[in-house]
């Protein structure tokens, strides 16, 4: 795919401190791209340098092979949603909706036309005589999105735009933002700390942590095949265990988990015989109590259980580890202190470099 | 906490209060009044400060601006919280006739023929003769004005003028210019064609007008340039030649003179103690001192022959001085002063 | 239950009652004896009320009859409350000057000679004038508009209808027009300089911010000789501003910058910045960067974002700051008087002038009312210029 967006080596200080160190990205053209990281990573700066609100220190930034890490924002045709909405509070709905269309000097009857057209499009043309200050959090949300849209930037950006509403809101959002992308082909850079928004929403994610790029992947290889620790914890839930490598062969790993336990994995390419690694596995990806078929099943016992409604996490031990289980019902004959086997399939887990 | 206990404590504090203002009251050491700046000051060394030692009780001094308003608020508040006051003529004819002010006790100051006749009144005891006359920056002027026809000649002076805003002094000043001898000029003012007559005079000089309003303005005007002549009182004149080394000149003849007087406020409560202290600022040997200050003639005969001759000839009282110079007709001013004041304020926007 | 609710009412109660207090003494009370001196107008009936019966009878023609004249005198000579006489006199030389001495001498001829009768026009020939006699008649209604209406330079003729002054005979509309001129160049002065800088001073942060706010509140500290002093100073013909600008060349003779309105202007812009740049930077600290933000990102420019998003969002700081400049503005007059010139005179000094100078308190209340009504209906407006749209968000 031809490269849309590209960062080359893309550094930003603020004074003494760096923020961004020499960073490579590559957005492509209609794709979701969220960028997912503690608060501090340094995924908003990207965000804010994309939209033009602050200035590379070093490298560059291209569209479509244009320079313009320079342009001042007001040339750069990018959508930004924020993350309070900003929507202008002496504004109407259909003056907020207007107003980028108005800065393109559009004839007033095709301004008029693209907010009704922009707001039927998210069922809100009823309110737009309103003030922002009269709509709910979800609809003005809705708006700051239809305002972001409506002059058919190139780029759409979005800085948590879902981080002020609540849960149901914002699954109800995440569906509908993901629909619009769909529907008109857009290209979206989708800024978020929430690992489960960004698995639900996007084409690709980069995970960022202290200014980096640990791993840029699809949703599924990001939670299926994290690439480093920091990954593997911070997607999703994980048991991560230290362990030793003593056999590698046809990419598959054989290692012991604490003194005696030896499983066999799916290894990663940086993996060396006798080395020291980490051994990650998805709680839910365990099976209790089923009869091993050899390998990968390990004794352990059932040190708690907690009930979440729609499944039960088991905290089990051996020796001085702890792994967590998910699943969905519990065996009659698992009480607290009982013994069980624990069995995965090599496919599911993952040994990663220390 | 129960209503009766809220009551109780509100009790308290109303009774304490209550106690704190009588005492306030009772407590209140003689209060003098007078207009501030370098002549209060002059006025503190001589007369304020010698009292407090003889008496032994401290002596409280504010400043004021004039107006009979003030009085009439202090006196209509039932106990004033000023005790004696100096006043000009209007304020003292004015307050007297509405009993704003005690009956001075002329026994106490060595009797009323001590006294220049125009000093002595059943209110009010003379404390300075002072004038307001046309002055000058020597340094500045190469040939001297000597009359208000000077004045008004802005071929032979060129260059603006300040008088202090309002129809009081203006209208004198105004006639005088137009020819009016000096001892017609309130015959002049009393018909209606006199009072035409001075405000066309003033017509002529409106555009060189810089009107001033406080007593300090005049000499900054001077100082600055920014006018060559001014209307000005007597006293600052010779005071910022002394203190700041200004070569300002004081033309006597058409000055207008007015006596300011000692009163002593409507139901004081340090009546005694008032009366004594204008009888204190009262004695030839107390007043004979203020000329060395400042330069205003002084009420006591006695007092006014002590003074040396070369301090003497700043003096309005000095005779050359008076001669050809116009004493103040309260009694007019009371009269018409808003009439007047009104039908200034009107040619002045036009 | 219904106890502890009435006692919570009552305790409610009391803790508002300092404030209720002090609006009562402090604002009320003024304001209603300001509108009472303006229209009440009984001293003459209760100091002369022999004559205001007797007087009501005469015709206005000629002299009045002698039981009008005998029931003055009696009345003089009962007057033992020197006050109220006093105002009595005060009324009266307000209506026709020369009555102060007038009524004077002939109250203390009255009661010298113990003699009954006592022929008024033989004492003082003023009592042949029948405009003195009539002075008093108009003085006997208890109630009256004289001075609402001198306030704005009418007044009844002879026959009650309500007639403009002569021209030249008073300029208190003209003052007053004046002052809401004055006023209101200063407000716009002060917006236009106020805006800028406060936005300047949002946009700041730190030590920078600190000294641009110090700087615009340091007027407010200093007192006004030393300020004035400044002025004259800088604004003099020989002063800093004109010095310069002859130094430079850019003017032949010194620009007229004091004692006249561009000085008065000046002065008081000075001044009155603070009350302008305060709320509005209050404003603009509550409205969220990121609308510039959101701006420009949409396509505009610093001038059309500003245009269209920051300034009509200092709308409402720009308002109120200039209701509070305007309000402040009105009021003032020791500025005007010192760096104004022969037609910069407020309205405040035409009150001060009846309130201390001669205690026509009826008049100085009257104009006062009148300040206050006008400023009232521009309060009115204001009130529904900044209400109309909600400007601020949730």
């Amino acid at each position: 795919m031809q490269p849309f967006i590209q960062f080359e080596t893309v550094s930003k200080s603020f004074g003494s401190v760096t923020v961004i160190d020499s960073l490579d990205l590559t957005i492509h053209k209609g794709e979701f791209l969220s960028l997912l990281g503690p608060s501090g990573s340094g995924k908003t700066t990207i965000l804010m340098m994309l939209a033009g609100f602050e200035r590379p220190t070093r490298g560059a930034i291209t569209l479509e092979g244009t320079r313009i890490d320079q342009l001042p924002p007001y040339r750069r045709e990018m959508g930004v949603v924020f993350q309070n909405y900003a929507l202008f509070p002496h504004m109407t709905v259909a003056e907020n909706v207007a107003f980028p269309l108005e800065m393109k000097r559009l004839p007033r009857a095709e301004i008029t036309r693209k907010v009704e057209r922009a707001l039927d499009m998210v069922r809100l043309a009823h309110l737009k005589d309103r003030r922002p200050s009269q709509l709910s959090g979800g609809q003005q949300q809705r708006i700051a999105l239809t305002r972001a849209l409506v002059f058919e930037p190139r780029v759409i950006l979005m800085d948590e735009p879902l981080g002020a509403l609540d849960k149901q809101l914002r699954e109800h959002m995440q569906l509908e933002i993901r629909e619009l992308h769909k529907r008109l082909g857009l290209t979206i850079v989708f800024v978020t700390h929430d690992q489960s928004e960004a698995l639900t929403m996007s084409d690709r994610i980069a995970v960022f942590n202290s200014g980096k790029i640990e791993q840029i992947d699809s949703p599924h290889v990001i939670y299926d095949t994290p690439r480093t620790r920091f990954v593997a914890q911070f997607i999703g839930e994980t048991n991560l265990i230290e362990a030793d490598v003593i056999n590698l062969q046809n990419g598959q790993a054989t290692i012991t988990l604490g003194k005696d336990l030896v499983a066999k994995v799916s290894a990663a390419p940086e993996l060396a015989e006798g080395q020291k690694a980490w051994f990650s596995l998805r709680p839910e990806r365990m099976r209790l109590g089923v009869d091993p078929a050899g390998e990968n099943a390990l004794h352990m016992t059932i040190a708690d259980c907690i009930y979440h409604g729609d499944h039960m996490r088991v905290q089990l031990r051996r020796d001085s580890f702890t792994f967590t289980a998910r699943c969905e019902r519990l065996g009659g004959s698992w009480t607290v202190g009982a013994p069980v086997v624990v069995s995965f399939d090599p496919r599911d887990c993952t040994v990663l470099a220390p | 906490m129960n209503s009766a206990k809220i009551l109780s404590i509100a009790g308290c504090i109303s009774a304490l209060l209550a106690g704190w203002s009588v005492q306030a009251v009772q407590a209140r050491d003689l209060t003098v009044v007078s207009w501030g700046g370098n002549y209060q000051d002059a006025q503190r060394k001589i007369y304020f400060e010698p009292f407090s030692q003889k008496t032994g009780k401290p002596v409280l001094e504010e400043s004021w601006d004039g107006g009979i308003g003030v009085i009439a608020a202090k006196v209509k508040a039932g106990t004033p919280n000023w005790d004696v006051v100096q006043v000009e003529a209007e304020e003292l004819a004015l307050g007297c006739a509405d009993g704003f002010y005690e009956k001075i006790d002329w026994s106490k100051l060595g009797g009323k023929d001590q006294f220049l006749p125009a000093a002595v009144d059943d209110c009010g005891a003379g404390a300075i003769v002072w004038s307001t006359a046309l002055s000058y920056d020597a340094n500045r002027l190469k040939e001297a004005p000597t009359s208000w026809a000077d004045f008004w000649d802005v071929n032979k002076f060129p260059g603006k003028r300040g008088l202090r805003r309002g129809p009081k002094y203006a209208l004198e000043f105004a006639l005088m210019a137009d020819g009016v001898a000096p001892s017609e000029v309130y015959k002049e003012l009393a018909t209606p064609e006199g009072i035409d007559r001075a405000f066309k005079k003033l017509d002529q000089l409106k555009p060189h007008i810089v009107w001033w309003e406080s007593g300090a303005q005049p000499l900054q005007l001077l100082a600055s340039g920014e006018v060559v002549m001014t209307s000005a009182y007597n006293g600052r004149i010779s005071g910022i030649n002394k203190s700041e080394g200004k070569n300002f000149k004081v033309v006597w003849p058409g000055s207008v003179y007015a006596i300011d007087s000692w009163v002593i406020l409507k139901d004081s409560p340090n009546k005694d103690q008032a009366m004594e202290f204008i009888a204190f600022a009262s004695q030839p040997d107390n007043q004979v001192k203020l000329p060395d200050y400042i330069a205003y003639g002084l009420p006591n005969k006695e007092a006014a022959a002590k003074v040396p001759a070369e301090i003497q000839k700043d003096l309005p009282t000095a005779p050359e001085n008076l001669a050809h110079s116009v004493a103040l007709d309260a009694d007019f001013w009371i009269d018409n002063i808003e009439e007047l004041n009104k039908r200034f304020n009107a040619w002045l926007a036009q | 239950m219904r106890t502890t609710a009435v006692r919570e009412r009552v305790g409610a109660l009391l803790l508002i009652v300092p404030l209720l207090a002090f609006l009562a003494v402090f604002f009320l009370w003024p304001l209603w004896t300001m509108v009472k001196a303006s229209v009440v107008d009984d001293t003459v009936s209760r100091v002369l009320p022999r004559t205001s019966v007797a007087i009501v009878s005469w015709d206005g023609q000629g002299s009045p009859p002698v039981q009008v004249q005998q029931a003055l005198v009696e009345d003089l000579r009962q007057a033992d409350d020197q006050q109220a006489l006093g105002e009595t006199v005060r009324r009266l030389n307000s209506a026709v000057s020369g009555f102060r001495t007038l009524l004077t001498r002939t109250a203390n001829a009255v009661r010298d000679g113990k003699d009954a009768s006592v022929d008024l026009a033989s004492l003082d020939r003023r009592w042949n004038e029948p405009r003195f006699w009539l002075a008093i008649r108009d003085a006997v209604p208890p109630y009256t508009d004289r001075n609402l209406l001198a306030a704005v330079d009418l007044k009844r003729d002879a026959n009650g209808t309500i007639v403009s002054e002569e021209p030249g005979a008073s300029a208190n509309r003209l003052i007053m027009f004046r002052t809401f001129l004055v006023a209101a160049i200063v407000t716009f002065a002060c917006a236009a300089i106020g805006l800028p800088y406060a936005m300047l001073a949002a946009a700041m942060t730190g030590w920078k911010r600190n000294v641009l706010l110090l700087a615009v509140l340091v007027p407010l500290w200093t007192s006004l000789l030393v300020r004035t002093t400044a002025w004259f100073v800088l604004l003099q013909n020989e002063g800093l501003i004109n010095g310069a600008l002859q130094a430079v060349g850019l003017i032949e003779s010194p620009l007229p910058l004091i004692f006249n309105r561009v000085g008065v202007v000046i002065a008081m812009t000075h001044v009155l910045l603070p009350f302008m740049v305060l709320p509005i930077y209050s404003i603009l600290l509550s409205v969220p960067r990121n609308l510039m933000q959101a701006a420009a990102s949409m396509g505009a420019g610093p001038l059309r974002a500003f245009w269209r998003v920051l300034l009509p969002l200092s709308l409402p700081g720009l308002l109120s700051g200039s209701l509070l400049v305007f309000m402040v503005a009105i009021g003032y007059y020791i500025t005007p008087a010192l760096v104004g010139g022969a037609n910069d005179q407020m309205i405040s000094s035409v009150i001060a002038f009846y309130a201390t100078g001669t205690a026509n308190w009826g008049l100085a209340g009257a104009l006062g009312l009148i300040l206050l009504l006008v400023t009232m209906i521009l309060y009115f407006i204001y009130g529904r210029l900044s209400k109309s749209p909600q400007l601020v968000g949730a």
